[in-house]
C-alpha cells in the first residue's frame, strides 16, 4: 500500500530526549523520493519495493539536535539561577516562622535579594559585553543586559506595588526612587555638565536641572542654580525665588510624621505660593525657570514639552503624580485613565494612530507589562512576562514571591497555587536540562506539592550516570525522598554497566545496594567461575565485608560462607574449615555444580597430618562425592575428561585413608 | 531560544527512524540503507558515531532502546519481515582506541511474514519484553526471561488485529492499579469506517491480551501513536497522528463487579484536535514528563503542542526543516547561518504559555559612562519574531493582544486550535 503521491514532499522524523529533540529529514509512508541534503534527480519509485536498493545513492542526510532552554546554558547567568536558588530555598522555609509585620519586611527583603542578584548578573553581564571582542557575542551579551535590565524594572514595580503595597505617600516616594533608579542617563549629563568650566552657561544646563525636577531631586536642582545664580547676576532673584519654592516643597515623608491630610494642606499652600509666582509674571524674563515652575504646579503641558527628558511614559506619569497628586493611593492607580493616553504621547507616531483605534495594541511587552503592574493586575503581569522574557527564571520566582504575599490565593485559590506550581515546574525542568544545574531543580521540584515529585521522579532517573560519584549524588537525592524505585533503577544500571565492564566487585556492591537477588546471584555466580578458573579472588575486601547482606541471595551466602572457608584455612584453623566445608554442602547451600571444587577443596585437608574430619563427617563428605557421581548419568561420565575421573579416584582415596585414621584414632581415644 | 546543530549521519540513503538512549547520551539512527548507527555524546558535547553496521536485508524502520539496567540493548525492525535485538559488546581494547564499540545480533524475530513496521520495549517493570508488530496485522509480544541471555526470546502474545499494523505503543503506567496495555494503530486506507487505533489490555484470569477498547472516531489511517507517560494520574493519555493530531483521554471505569477480573472499559474523551499540518500527520511523541506532545506531518514541520496549567492545549512551537541546502552536509557544529529557517521559527519556543516569544532589541551600543542606558533604548518598535520566509500565515498568527482572553491568565488559546 504505497500512496505514490508528492514524492518530493519531506517530512521530519523527531524523538524526544531527556535534554535535547533529534530531528531528522525522512520520508514517511515508505514512499519514494530523494534524501533531502543532495536534492540529485531520481527516479521516484517507491522505495519500500527498493529495499536494498540503497547503494550507489550518495545521499547524507543530517541529524539534527535541537536544544531549548539554551538560556540555561549560558555561563554569565549560571550566578543568577544559582544564587537565586538560594534565596527562594530560604522563602520556602521561612515561611512558618514569620508572621505578621515582619512577615512582610522579610518578603520586602528576599524581592530585595532578588533584585540585587539580578543586577549582579547584569554587571557580570555588561563585563563580558564591554570586554568581548567579538561583534556577534557582544551584540549576544547586549541583549542578556538589555532583557536583565527589564526584568530588574519590572520586579522593582511589582516589589513596590504587590511586595511591599506601599501606602499612600510612601507609594510616590517609593515610585520616584524606582525612576531614578531605572532613568540613568541623567548622570552622565550631569557630569559632564559639571566638568565643564561654566556649568550654567553648558548647552545641556537647564536639560539637567529639568530632570532633577522632574525627578523630584530638589537638592540638587537647587545646587545646581545656585551655580546659575552666581555666574548669571541678573536672574539672581528668580533663581533665589524659584530656589526658595523648591526648599519649600512638600514631600511625603517615609517615617510617617505627618498624616496625609497636613500633607495635603501644606501641598495647597506651597502650591498657591507657586501659582502666585507664576501669575505676577517673576518668571517672565526666563522661560526656562518659567517652564520649571509650571512643571512645579503641575502643567500637563509643561511636562510634555520634557518629553525627551522624560524618555518613557512611565516616567512621566510618576513626574506628574508627583506635580499633581502626591498622595495617591495604590487603588487610585489603577484608575488612572490617562494610562494609555500617557503612554500613547511615547510611542512611535504610526502607533499613536492604532492607538485611537483600538486600545494599546503596538505597546511593546515591556510597556504592556508595566501597565498591568500599575493596573494591578497580577495575573497578566505574570501571563505577559512569560511570553515576552525567553526564561523561566523570573516568572517562576515572582510568581512563587507573589504566592508568599499571599496574592495570588486572593484571585482564585485554585488557579493561583497551580499557576506557581506550573511555572516552577516548567523552570526546574529546564533545569535538568543541563548537567550540573539540575541539583538545584531538585528542590524546586521539592516546594511543588502536586506533581513535583513526580516530576522530580521522571527527570531523575535520566541524569546520566557517567560516574560513580554522580550515581552515588543522584541515589542520595533519591534515598533522601524515599524514591525506592528510582533507587533500585539506579543501581541497577550501575550494576549492570559494572558487570559489562567486568567490574564484579562494584557490580556486587550495586546489585546489593539495588537489593537485586537474582543479579546478586548471578554476579555470585561469576565470582565463583572467576575463582574455579584463577583460583583466587578478587574484591576480597567486599566479600569479606558482607556482612548481613550475604542474606540477599542463597548464591552470595555461599561465596560469602565459602570465602569465609578461604580465610579459616588461612589461618590455620582447619577444622572450623572443615566444618563449614562439609555444612555447605549438607545444608545445600552450595550449588551442586560447585560440589565438585568443595570437595577438591577438602583434599588438602584429608591429607593433613592431624586428622581434621572426624568420621562421621568423612561419611558425610562420601556420601556427598556419591551423590554428585551418581547425579551423572553413564553418558556424562564417558564425557567427563580424565582429570575429572582421576580428581574423583583421589578423593575416593583421599576420604577412605582419612577414614582409616579417623577410626583408629576414635578408637583409641575411645579405648584409652 | 533553540540551538539547532546538525551531525552528518552519512547515511546511504533515507533515515527513517531516529532514537535517543534513556539518558540522552547515545543515539541511534536506522536507514534504508539497511544499517543501524550508534552515536555517542562526548564530554564535550559533540556526537560522534561509535557504531555502524548492517542490520537487516531492507529497509529499518525503527530502531529503540531498550532501559539501560538491561545493559546497552537495541532492537530494529525492518520490511525484511524481521525484528531483531542487538546488544554492545564491551569492546577489546583495540576497539575502545578507535572510539569503536562492538554489537552483535543476539536474536532474530522471524516470526512475522511482512514487512515489521514498528518494535518497542515494554516497560521495564515488566521486565524484558518487545512488542513487534507488522503490516499482516499481527502484534507479537517477546519475552526474554533471562536477562542476562538474550539469545532467548519466546513469542509470548499474539494478537491479531485484522487490520495492517503501523505503530504500536505500550502504556507508560507502572501503577497496579493498571494491567499491561498497549495501543495499536492501523495505516490500513481501504475505504471502511474499522477504528484504526485499538487498544489492549493484559488480562490476568486469561493471561491474555484482549482488546479493550478501540477508538472509534479514528477511521483514517494512523500512522504513529503514543501514550504520554502517567504521572500517577488515574486515566491515560494516548496522541494519535492520522489526518490530523488527536489526543485522547483514557479514563478507565470502575470494573463491574459481576465481571469481575474482566476488561476494563473506559471513558473516551478527545482532549484535543489539531489540523494545523493541514495535512497527514506521521509521528507523535512526548517528552519525558508528557507535558509536551510533538507532531510531525507532510507539511515538513515538527509542532509543539502543550497543555497550559489549566489543561487547554496549544501550539508553542514550529520547527521547520531547513530549506536551502547545507554547505557541506558533514559540517558539525552551530550553524545558525545556514539554518536561518530552522532557527527563526525556533524561536517560537517551547515556552507554554507563548505562542511566539520576543527579544528585546538588543542596545544600539553601550555609551560610554552609562551602565545600562535607559529603557528608552528598548521601546524602538520590536521586530516581533519576524517569520520564516515560508512559514504558513496560518500556523504564525500570534495572537493579537486585543484577543487575548484576559480572564485567563497564560492561557492565550489562538484560534481553531481548542477544542
Amino acid at each position: 500500500v504505497v500512496p505514490g503521491v508528492d514524492s518530493a514532499a519531506r517530512q521530519l522524523c523527531f524523538e524526544w530526549g531527556p535534554a535535547e529533540m533529534l530531528v531528522c529529514e525522512t520520508l514517511f509512508g515508505g514512499r519514494g523520493g530523494e534524501p533531502l541534503d543532495d536534492r540529485c534527480q531520481q527516479s521516484p519509485t517507491p522505495r519500500r519495493f527498493l529495499a536494498g536498493a540503497g547503494e550507489g545513492r550518495p545521499s547524507s542526510s543530517s541529524v539534527f539536535v535541537v536544544r531549548k532552554d539554551q538560556d540555561v546554558y549560558v555561563q554569565t547567568l549560571r550566578k543568577l539561577f544559582n544564587e537565586s536558588h538560594g534565596i527562594f530555598v530560604g522563602l520556602q522555609r521561612s515561611e512558618e516562622e514569620l508572621a505578621g509585620k515582619s512577615r512582610k519586611a522579610h518578603l520586602v527583603q528576599v524581592s530585595k535579594n532578588y533584585r540585587s542578584v539580578i543586577r549582579a548578573c547584569m554587571e557580570d553581564m555588561h563585563q563580558a559585553a564591554v570586554s568581548a571582542r567579538d561583534p556577534a557575542l557582544h551584540s549576544q551579551y547586549s541583549t542578556q543586559v538589555s532583557i536583565l535590565s527589564a526584568m530588574e524594572l519590572i520586579w522593582n514595580l511589582c516589589e513596590i506595588l504587590f511586595v511591599e503595597a506601599a501606602v499612600a505617600g510612601p507609594l510616590l516616594i517609593r515610585l520616584l526612587d524606582w525612576v531614578r533608579l531605572h532613568v540613568c542617563d541623567v548622570n552622565n549629563m550631569v557630569r559632564e555638565v559639571l566638568s565643564s568650566e561654566n556649568p550654567s552657561k553648558h548647552e545641556l544646563f537647564w536639560n539637567v536641572v529639568d530632570v532633577f525636577v522632574l525627578q523630584g531631586r530638589m537638592d540638587e536642582a537647587r545646587h545646581l542654580l545656585s551655580k546659575e545664580a552666581s555666574a548669571n547676576p541678573t536672574s539672581l532673584t528668580m533663581c533665589r525665588v524659584l530656589d526658595d519654592l523648591m526648599k519649600k516643597m512638600p514631600v511625603p515623608s517615609l517615617g510617617n510624621m505627618q498624616t496625609l491630610t497636613e500633607l495635603e494642606l501644606k501641598w495647597q499652600h506651597w502650591h498657591e505660593e507657586c501659582q502666585r509666582y507664576l501669575q505676577d509674571g517673576t518668571f517672565a524674563s526666563n522661560s526656562h525657570m518659567e517652564s520649571i515652575c509650571k512643571v512645579l504646579l503641575g502643567d500637563e503641558n509643561a511636562i510634555l514639552e520634557k518629553k525627551e527628558l522624560l524618555t518613557t511614559w512611565y516616567h512621566f506619569l510618576v513626574t506628574r503624580l508627583l506635580y499633581c497628586h502626591p498622595t495617591v493611593k495604590p487603588m487610585e492607580l489603577r484608575c488612572l485613565k490617562c494610562l494609555s493616553f500617557i503612554m500613547s504621547c511615547y510611542l512611535p507616531p504610526q502607533s499613536s494612530m492604532d492607538l485611537f483605534l483600538g486600545g494599546e495594541s503596538s505597546a511593546e511587552p515591556l510597556d504592556i507589562i508595566l501597565m498591568a503592574a500599575f493596573e494591578f493586575e497580577i495575573h497578566q503581569v505574570i501571563k505577559e512576562c512569560s511570553i515576552a522574557l525567553s526564561n523561566w527564571w523570573f516568572v517562576a520566582h515572582l510568581t512563587d514571591l507573589l504566592d508568599h504575599c499571599k496574592l495570588l490565593q486572593s484571585h482564585n485559590l485554585y488557579f493561583g497555587s497551580n499557576m506557581r506550581e506550573f511555572l516552577l515546574l516548567e523552570y526546574a525542568s529546564g533545569l535538568f536540562s543541563h548537567h550540573s544545574l539540575w541539583q538545584l531543580g531538585v528542590d524546586y521540584f521539592d516546594h511543588c506539592p502536586e506533581y513535583g515529585r513526580v516530576y522530580l521522579e521522571l527527570h531523575i532517573e535520566r541524569i546520566p550516570l557517567n560516574t560513580e560519584q554522580k550515581a552515588l549524588k543522584v541515589l542520595r537525592i533519591c534515598e533522601q525522598r524515599q524514591m525506592h524505585e528510582q533507587v533500585r533503577s539506579i543501581c541497577k544500571i550501575m550494576a549492570m554497566k559494572a558487570l559489562r565492564n567486568n567490574r564484579l566487585g562494584s557490580a556486587l556492591s550495586w546489585s546489593i545496594r539495588a537489593k537485586d537477588a537474582a543479579f546478586a546471584t548471578l554476579i555470585s555466580d561469576r565470582f565463583l567461575k572467576d575463582y574455579c578458573e584463577k583460583g583466587c579472588f578478587s574484591d576480597l575486601d567486599l566479600i569479606d565485608n558482607l556482612g548481613p547482606s550475604m542474606l540477599l541471595s542463597d548464591r552470595l551466602t555461599f561465596l560469602g560462607k565459602y570465602r569465609e572457608f578461604h580465610r579459616l584455612y588461612g589461618e590455620k584453623r582447619f577444622s572450623e574449615a572443615a566444618k563449614l566445608l562439609l555444612m555447605l554442602m549438607t545444608a545445600h547451600i552450595a550449588p551442586c555444580s560447585f560440589w565438585m571444587t568443595l570437595l577438591t577443596d577438602a583434599l588438602p585437608l584429608l591429607e593433613q597430618k592431624e586428622i581434621i574430619f572426624s568420621a562421621e563427617q568423612t561419611y558425610e563428605l562420601m556420601r556427598c562425592l556419591e551423590d554428585l557421581t551418581a547425579g551423572k548419568s553413564d553418558k556424562q561420565k564417558f564425557q567427563d575428561d580424565d582429570v575429572e575421573t582421576m580428581k574423583v579416584e583421589m578423593l575416593r582415596l583421599a576420604l577412605a585413608r582419612n577414614l582409616a585414621r579417623v577410626i583408629v584414632k576414635e578408637g583409641t581415644l575411645e579405648g584409652s | 531560544m533553540f540551538v539547532a546543530r546538525s551531525i552528518a549521519a552519512d547515511h546511504r540513503d533515507l533515515i527513517h527512524d531516529v532514537s535517543f538512549d534513556f539518558h540522552g547520551r547515545r543515539m541511534a539512527t536506522c536507514s534504508s540503507d539497511q544499517s543501524v548507527k550508534v552515536w555517542d555524546k562526548s564530554e564535550n558535547g559533540d556526537w560522534h558515531c561509535t557504531a555502524s553496521w548492517k542490520t537487516h536485508s531492507g529497509s529499518v524502520w525503527r530502531v529503540t532502546w531498550a532501559h539501560p539496567e538491561f545493559g546497552q540493548v537495541l532492537a530494529s525492525c525492518s520490511f525484511d519481515r524481521t525484528a531483531a535485538v542487538w546488544e554492545e559488546i564491551v569492546g577489546e581494547s583495540n576497539d575502545k582506541l578507535r572510539g569503536q564499540s562492538h554489537w552483535v545480533k543476539r536474536t532474530t524475530l522471524v516470526d512475522s511474514r511482512t514487512s515489521v513496521t514498528d518494535v518497542k520495549f515494554a516497560p521495564k517493570h515488566m521486565g524484558l519484553m518487545l512488542a513487534t508488530c507488522s503490516a499482516d496485522g499481527v502484534v507479537r509480544i517477546y519475552e526474554a526471561p533471562d536477562v542476562m541471555n538474550l539469545s532467548q526470546w519466546s513469542l509470548q502474545h499474539e494478537i491479531s488485529c485484522k487490520l495492517s499494523c503501523s505503530c504500536i505503543s505500550w502504556n507508560p503506567s507502572s501503577s497496579r492499579a493498571h494491567s499491561p496495555m498497549i495501543a495499536v494503530g492501523s495505516d490500513d486506507n481501504s475505504p471502511n469506517i474499522l477504528a484504526k487505533v485499538q487498544i489492549y489490555e493484559y488480562n490476568e484470569n486469561t493471561r491474555k491480551y484482549a482488546k479493550a477498547e478501540a477508538l472509534m472516531t479514528v477511521t483514517d489511517p494512523v500512522h504513529d501513536i503514543a501514550f504520554a507517560p502517567n504521572l500517577g494520574r488515574s486515566f491515560h493519555i494516548l496522541a494519535v497522528a492520522t489526518k490530523d493530531v488527536r489526543i485522547f483521554t483514557l479514563k478507565p471505569l470502575r470494573k463491574e463487579l459481576t465481571s469481575s477480573g474482566g476488561l476494563t472499559k473506559f471513558e473516551i474523551h478527545i482532549a484535543a484536535q489539531f489540523d494545523n499540518h493541514n495535512s497527514q500527520v506521521w509521528r507523535v511523541s512526548w517528552n519525558i514528563t508528557g507535558t509536551v506532545l510533538a507532531s510531525s506531518g507532510d507539511d515538513g514541520c515538527v509542532r509543539l503542542w502543550k497543555a497550559n496549567y489549566m489543561d487547554n492545549w496549544k501550539c508553542t512551537g514550529i520547527l521547520k526543516g531547513n530549506g536551502s541546502p547545507v554547505n557541506g552536509s558533514s559540517q558539525q557544529g552551530v550553524f545558525n547561518a545556514s539554518l536561518g529557517s530552522v532557527n527563526t521559527s525556533l524561536q517560537n519556543s517551547l515556552n507554554g504559555s507563548s505562542a511566539g516569544r520576543y527579544f528585546f532589541p538588543p542596545l544600539d551600543s553601550p555609551r560610554a559612562g552609562s551602565r545600562w542606558s535607559s529603557h528608552a533604548q528598548l521601546l524602538p518598535p520590536p521586530p516581533l519574531i519576524e517569520p520564516s520566509c515560508d512559514a504558513d500565515p496560518a500556523s504564525l498568527q500570534y495572537p493579537h493582544p486585543r484577543r487575548r482572553c484576559v480572564s485567563r491568565p497564560l492561557n492565550l488559546l489562538p484560534e481553531n486550535e481548542g477544542v
